[in-house]
């Protein structure tokens, strides 16, 4: 079996150390012999939406989120979306997680549109969020960092991935975190989010390996140290948020 | 003479340092704070009695080594520095290091002030006083829960400088994209230092991408070579930006696991032998030709520059190298992929297979973030780690990096005592090996603490 997995402009939307969760995803695949290819997919290419089964797509600089923005806005968007509508899965974080919403709109200038699957929309802040965060989530703790000045607020299509229990999440308001839509995530969890939330990562590789293989009952793995590195952030984090 | 209100400022911040003195306190950042609030144009105030002016030293990384080298440097030509502690690198460390070192009168027992700057309060000082040169060593992304966005923050740092007197000198890295645009719109001199040797550095960039776009347009940048990071000999095809000409270069680098000798390329040079810079790496090569570069905006002459480069001694945490039971304890303070990468290179640029002491915290001077770690090239260092014992607040995330990094689970060891942490090490090492130390700064700063308590070290506030 392979694994292939499209990182979305790593020159541009990798940030606060989002690189951590395709090493993760790379790393769980290849723990249970799976072979894996991990591609950057960025400006000046044009996509092969076929070829995805996983899309990565981190947070970014200003600077990099208005470049990236223009190129969805094309051919390269169109080819993310067919992906993901027939069946890529995709884990967007932060600057990623908004801009595959309905809209961004910034404070004193006119709505940015974003690509649309998520049933999500983002507005400026005026304090910007930055700390632990800690989530209750059906399938365990999602345990990381958060460090955005957006404001996300979910439509009735999109799931919150968890309940915030530590920081603020996707508001700061409705103790909502993150949004799952199909085979969609989007999280505010830095951290990098996957190496400390093992469960995430396991479901992903599911979704993903599910599109060319069908469905998968993925071999368990000795999660030793990844809770235990769970367990200590959620730890620091109640203690100093 | 410094005016009534400065006068008054300097005289509560000599009075909250005696106070703390006496109280056995030191170190701590309520002098300069105490002043500050009653005149927050002290630094300007007591600056202007300096007889050969301040020198500002930011940046990311090498803050710390390169002022120390200046110091040297400095001290070398007959002058007197006043230098603020490592560490205490915000404006309030500034005022705290000029009032200690001034009379109750203002008058400055030195006559050069040479300050590290935090990079994020850089542009707040350079608007508070007019520096004889301002140093920007590089910008990596760094601590990214207080500083935010390097783009955002190299914009300010630019606005500042192009705010300053023209008999201001910057120096600045032609071989950072993102810093050697910082002079464009300075109506004074701008000197540029870089590494031109052609066999140092290679063509990959390296995972960290702060800079693969062009400062200017936005567009990828080409590099013909990569020497650490974002740095190296780049330019971008789309707008022509290019790397502006180094005056201070070296031509060659050569490095040894304890040091490393550069040829400069100056016609003057090409007359002295190389200069030899004492400890390993290339990050710290750069180092000695920012220390160079800021001599020359002195009009310090270059054996004189070089001969205290020669006899440089790291500060804390900076390759400085400890003997604990028969087994060397190599400090290394990292705080941010970039640093911890060019540490990294460092170790393996000589055959090694090193013994790791890694501890990571994540109190506000280490970064509250530890996702930085993810962004370290932990990759190329697992192949060879014999053995790694993490400890500190975040050990488990260093664990769990370690495990993703390839390392074998048997060759990780987590210990929650520092002190034990620090046995367990030893106990690994054979007589005569070496530890490898690499920690974030109150990690080392407890570490060292322990090591100091053991009577190996001297404590850090007599360093």
């Amino acid at each position: 079996m392979d694994l292939r997995i499209a990182h979305l402009y790593p020159d541009l939307m990798s940030i606060y150390g989002d690189r951590g969760n395709v090493l993760a995803l790379a790393q769980r695949a290849r723990w249970r012999d799976i072979v894996v290819e991990v591609r950057a997919f960025t400006t000046g290419d044009r996509f092969d939406g076929d070829w995805p089964d996983l899309w990565f797509f981190g947070g970014g600089q200003d600077q990099g989120q208005d470049i990236v923005g223009a190129d969805l806005a094309g051919v390269n968007g169109a080819a993310l979306k067919a992906s993901l509508a027939s069946g890529a899965a995709a884990l967007t974080i932060c600057g990623g997680y908004q801009l595959l919403g309905h809209e961004y709109v910034p404070a004193d200038a006119p709505p940015i549109p974003g690509l649309g699957v998520l049933d999500v929309r983002t507005r400026a802040g005026s304090l910007r969020f930055v700390g632990n965060l800690v989530a209750e989530t059906p399938d365990g703790l999602l345990v990381g960092f958060e460090n955005h000045s957006g404001r996300t607020y979910l439509g009735p299509n999109a799931r919150p991935l968890g309940t915030v229990v530590v920081g603020n999440g996707n508001n700061g308001e409705d103790k909502t975190e993150g949004a799952v839509q199909g085979r969609i995530v989007g999280t505010y969890s830095h951290g990098s989010c996957l190496p400390k939330n093992p469960w995430l990562a396991d479901r992903l590789l599911a979704w993903a390996l599910e599109r060319r293989f069908g469905p998968q009952k993925l071999r368990p793995l000795d999660d030793r140290e990844e809770n235990a590195a769970s367990e200590q952030a959620a730890e620091v984090a109640r203690v100093r948020p | 003479m410094p005016d009534t209100l400065a006068l008054l400022a300097n005289a509560a911040g000599k009075l909250t340092l005696m106070g703390l003195q006496l109280g056995g306190r030191g170190g701590t950042a309520l002098p300069g704070l105490v002043a500050l609030t009653i005149d927050p144009d002290l630094i300007a105030a007591l600056a202007s009695e300096l007889a050969h002016g301040v020198v500002l030293v930011s940046g990311t990384n090498g803050k710390t080594t390169t002022s120390r080298m200046v110091s040297d440097i400095t001290r070398a030509s007959g002058w007197a520095p006043i230098h603020n502690r490592a560490g205490s690198n915000l404006e309030r460390g500034i005022a705290g290091a000029l009032l200690s070192d001034s009379s109750w009168r203002g008058e400055p027992s030195g006559d050069i002030g040479l300050f590290e700057v935090d990079e994020a309060s850089l542009p707040r000082v350079l608007g508070r006083i007019s520096p004889r040169v301002v140093l920007v060593t590089n910008l990596f992304r760094d601590q990214l829960d207080r500083y935010f966005e390097i783009d955002q923050l190299a914009r300010r740092i630019g606005d500042a400088i192009a705010k300053l007197d023209r008999r201001t000198t910057v120096v600045l890295n032609a071989d950072d994209p993102i810093v050697a645009r910082l002079g464009e719109r300075h109506a004074g001199p701008v000197l540029y230092f870089g590494v031109d040797d052609p066999t140092v550095g290679g063509r990959v960039p390296q995972a960290i991408s702060d800079a693969t776009r062009c400062p200017r347009c936005g567009a990828p940048l080409r590099y013909e070579r990569v020497v650490l990071a974002h740095e190296g000999d780049w330019s971008c095809p789309s707008c022509g930006l290019t790397r502006p000409v180094r005056d201070v270069s070296a031509r060659r680098v050569a490095l040894t696991s304890v040091s490393s000798e550069l040829q400069l390329r100056t016609a003057v040079a090409s007359a002295f032998d190389p200069v030899r810079v004492p400890i390993a790496g290339l990050y710290n090569a750069y180092n000695a030709l920012a220390a160079l570069a800021v001599a020359r905006a002195l009009d310090i002459a270059l054996p004189t520059a070089a001969l205290a480069i020669a006899n440089f001694r790291p500060a804390f945490g900076r390759l400085e190298q400890v003997t604990v039971d028969g087994r060397d304890l190599r400090l290394i303070l990292v705080k941010n992929p970039a640093g911890f990468n060019a540490a990294i290179a460092a170790l393996l640029e000589t055959d090694r297979r090193p013994r790791l002491l890694a501890a990571l915290n994540d109190r506000d001077a280490d970064g509250r973030d530890v996702s930085w770690i993810w962004d370290a090239d932990f990759e190329t260092l697992a192949p060879v780690v014999e053995h790694a014992v993490v400890t500190g607040i975040r050990s488990r995330d260093l664990a769990n990096r370690l495990k993703y990094a390839g390392v074998p689970r048997d060759r990780i060891e987590v210990v929650d005592q520092w002190g034990s942490a620090i046995d367990r090490a030893i106990g690994a090492a054979p007589q005569g090996g070496e530890v490898v130390v690499l920690a974030t700064y109150t990690a080392m700063l407890a570490l060292r603490g322990e090591l100091a308590r053991r009577g190996h070290v001297a404590p850090f506030w007599e360093d």
